[in-house]
């Protein structure tokens, strides 16, 4: 039976799994659309991975990413739960030995790493506004009735993109939709778009950051050309999409598993065909004191796992 | 007369000592909730920041409960704060509401007026000069108090074995202290709480590192505006420090407040005109914070707060001189913790990757 690791990232938009082998390179990989759903999803896309590996390979060491990573972790059984940021660094460090300036762009934040030496020295993530995020290239694109595949390959088309004003999604859109009434075409636009959201994330979220080469970019936006050439043209450097740029925080949760495995023994992995069991959330309002907590409750087949959500850890305690 | 006021963190037992023995009956503010966040931005100008929203939904709940005047403090700009109380009255008016708020500028600013408003407090709760003396130092003992016992808990909290233990410890040493009434019964209850907290079972052998909150003094002071961030770091096995205590103002401590010296120290950085709110304090603070070996900073802006903004595009700078690490935290509306984690989570496993580096390299020299 021959090692191998699984790390999973579930997003606000996006659900990843990856399986790596002792290396650390990819053996499969799958990025799945979360839909509201990240328990179903997980499991569903658990099941598929397990259907296309390699029966000899034996899984020592799951890592859960991502907003859901909490949830995701005990569903899976995850031996490490890690937030997004050290998992993109983690993969990042590992797929570009040296890279200093990490972009990393998903569907509901935007992020930027600094480092040095192969260590995290800054990071800055959006905080009030999802602006230049996935999500609102998604609503773009079906609002412009082309596929969210080709809009980066509009972009590239474009001879003289149009200024859109890019602060705030809303006022972006108002002003797409003023320069689509005048008569430019939907290529300028896109082009456009893409530097307005090159400009605001600089603004936002690289404000007073050192941006030094290699710079690497992903994260699912990644796929998009039009926005690569746009941070091209803005930075005066290149940057790189590395080859699983979709799946990089999975790859990271995957290979700090394998740490984990390198110093720990036995792994709490439930295995791929988890669809069967039943997940279950439940929340209710503690009545004990004036803070009214919202306690959530976990249950797997029934039988309560957890509960978190309580300030002063009174339920916490009462579940393990 | 039925008297509110603010709330911040703890300062509530302290306070409401002092409005009962004044002769007036206190109303005691809710810690702001979802029901405060949904009255103050329904009734609040949109541009607003968050800590006029929250004051202006504990005002009306406050007013809810019976109370008749609220008391706060001014302030003299440039940060809009200082006419917040202003702006609160004008809006109850507007809402038919007879809540009367009283605010205390800087003595210094308008001393007669400051006079006035002191004598007219204690003149309707009919008690004596010699009276309003002796509760007033008792309350500033109690502030001192429950500072003491907060401060103590953001150290013992990262060590602790039973998650929660600590919090709770701290509310029942609150307890001890909200019955405490003169000054040898609050430091009897002050050294019960402090000696509780030592006696949980903690682990000793955890080297936790130390987190200096700086920012905007409600953001800072009141735990519910800021997703409890001392608690939710303490329990990541952090120790903190803030740069504001309300009994820190007039006492000595390793970081000092609003004095002169912590525009010497941000003078390098800062040489303008007064920028207004903590703007100043940040940047001077983050460099203490350095100086006292902290591995890093975490700052603490309302949305739009002009002075933390200003801090924030100067902080680079002093955090590549310092060698110190700045997360920036701006608040507003959003309840959702989990943002808030994931950034942290994030700082922390930075710095924990910094010390580790850190200690590599001196392990090589040697």
């Amino acid at each position: 039976m021959k090692k191998a690791y699984l790390g999973v990232d579930v997003g606000s938009v996006s659900t990843n799994l990856v399986v790596l082998d002792e290396k650390g390179s990819v053996l499969t990989g799958k990025y799945l659309r979360t839909s509201g759903k990240p328990i179903a999803t997980v499991q569903e896309g658990l099941y598929a991975i397990g259907q296309e590996i390699d029966q000899n390979l034996n899984i020592v060491g799951a890592g859960a990413t991502g907003s859901a990573r909490y949830l995701i972790g005990m569903i899976i059984g995850a031996d490490i739960i890690k937030n997004e940021i050290t998992a993109h660094a983690v993969a990042a460090s590992a797929v570009a030995r040296g890279v200093k300036t990490i972009i990393e762009i998903g569907g509901q934040d935007s992020k930027i790493i600094i480092m040095r030496n192969g260590v995290v020295t800054d990071f800055a993530m959006n905080t009030v506004c999802a602006a230049g995020t996935g999500s609102f290239l998604d609503q773009q694109a079906s609002r412009l009735c082309i596929p969210i595949e080709d809009f980066g390959k509009y972009a590239l088309n474009s001879k003289n993109p149009v200024r859109i004003a890019g602060r705030c999604a809303v006022f972006a859109e108002s002003d797409m939709i003023h320069k689509q009434q005048l008569g430019y075409n939907s290529e300028d636009i896109i082009a456009g778009l893409c530097e307005a959201l090159v400009r605001n994330y600089m603004n936002n979220v690289g404000k007073g950051k050192e941006i030094l080469a290699p710079v690497l970019f992903q994260g699912g936006v990644a796929a998009n050309q039009g926005l690569v050439t746009a941070f091209n043209k803005l930075l005066g450097m290149e940057v790189t999409v590395p080859p699983h740029y979709d799946v990089m925080g999975a790859i990271g949760a995957a290979l700090l598993a394998r740490d984990w495995a390198a110093k720990k023994g036995q792994t709490k992995f439930k295995g791929f065909n988890i669809q069967e069991i039943s997940f279950k959330t439940t929340s209710f309002e503690c009545k004990g004191c004036s803070n009214a907590c919202e306690v959530v409750q976990f249950f797997e087949n029934g039988e309560l796992l957890a509960r978190w959500g309580d300030r002063c850890g009174k339920w916490e305690m009462q579940a393990v | 007369m039925k008297i509110s006021f603010p709330h911040m963190g703890h300062s509530f037992i302290a306070f409401k000592w002092l409005v009962e023995h004044l002769g007036h009956e206190c109303i005691v503010p809710p810690e702001p909730s979802k029901k405060t966040l949904d009255l103050g931005v329904r009734y609040s100008p949109e541009f607003a920041c968050i800590p006029f929203k929250i004051l202006m939904g504990t005002y009306l709940e406050a007013e809810e409960m019976g109370a008749e005047v609220i008391l706060t403090s001014g302030g003299c700009g440039p940060c809009r704060a200082g006419y917040y109380w202003v702006m609160h009255q004008y809006l109850l008016e507007e809402m038919g509401s007879k809540l009367k708020v009283v605010a205390f500028e800087p003595p210094m600013l308008d001393i007669r007026d400051f006079w006035k408003k002191l004598s007219w407090i204690r003149k309707s709760g009919k008690v004596s000069w010699k009276h309003f003396i002796e509760v007033m130092k008792i309350t500033w003992e109690k502030i001192k108090a429950i500072d003491d016992v907060e401060i103590h808990s953001h150290e013992i909290r990262p060590y602790e074995i039973n998650r929660g233990d600590t919090t709770r410890a701290v509310a029942r040493a609150l307890e001890q202290l909200d019955q405490a009434d003169t000054i040898s019964q609050i430091k009897e209850a002050r050294d019960a709480g402090v000696k509780l907290l030592d006696e949980l079972p903690r682990d000793r052998g955890r080297n936790p590192l130390k987190i200096g909150i700086i920012g905007e003094i409600y953001v800072v002071l009141e735990p519910s505006a800021n997703h409890y961030l001392q608690i939710m770091l303490g329990e990541m096995g952090v120790q903190t420090h803030r740069s504001i205590y309300l009994s820190g103002y007039a006492r000595e401590s390793t970081i000092s407040n609003g004095g002169e010296a912590i525009y010497q120290v941000a003078k390098p950085y800062l040489d303008e005109l007064c920028i207004g709110g903590h703007g100043v304090n940040s940047i001077g603070e983050t460099i203490l914070y350095a100086r006292h070996g902290f591995d890093g900073v975490v700052q603490l802006a309302p949305f739009s707060c002009i002075p933390e903004i200003v801090a924030k595009s100067i902080i680079p700078s002093v955090s590549r001189d310092f060698d110190i690490p700045v997360l920036t935290l701006f608040i507003d509306e959003q309840t959702g913790k989990a943002g808030v984690q994931t950034r942290l989570e994030a700082f922390v496993d930075l710095l924990e990757m910094r010390r580790q580096s850190k200690e590599e390299a001196a392990r090589l020299v040697v």
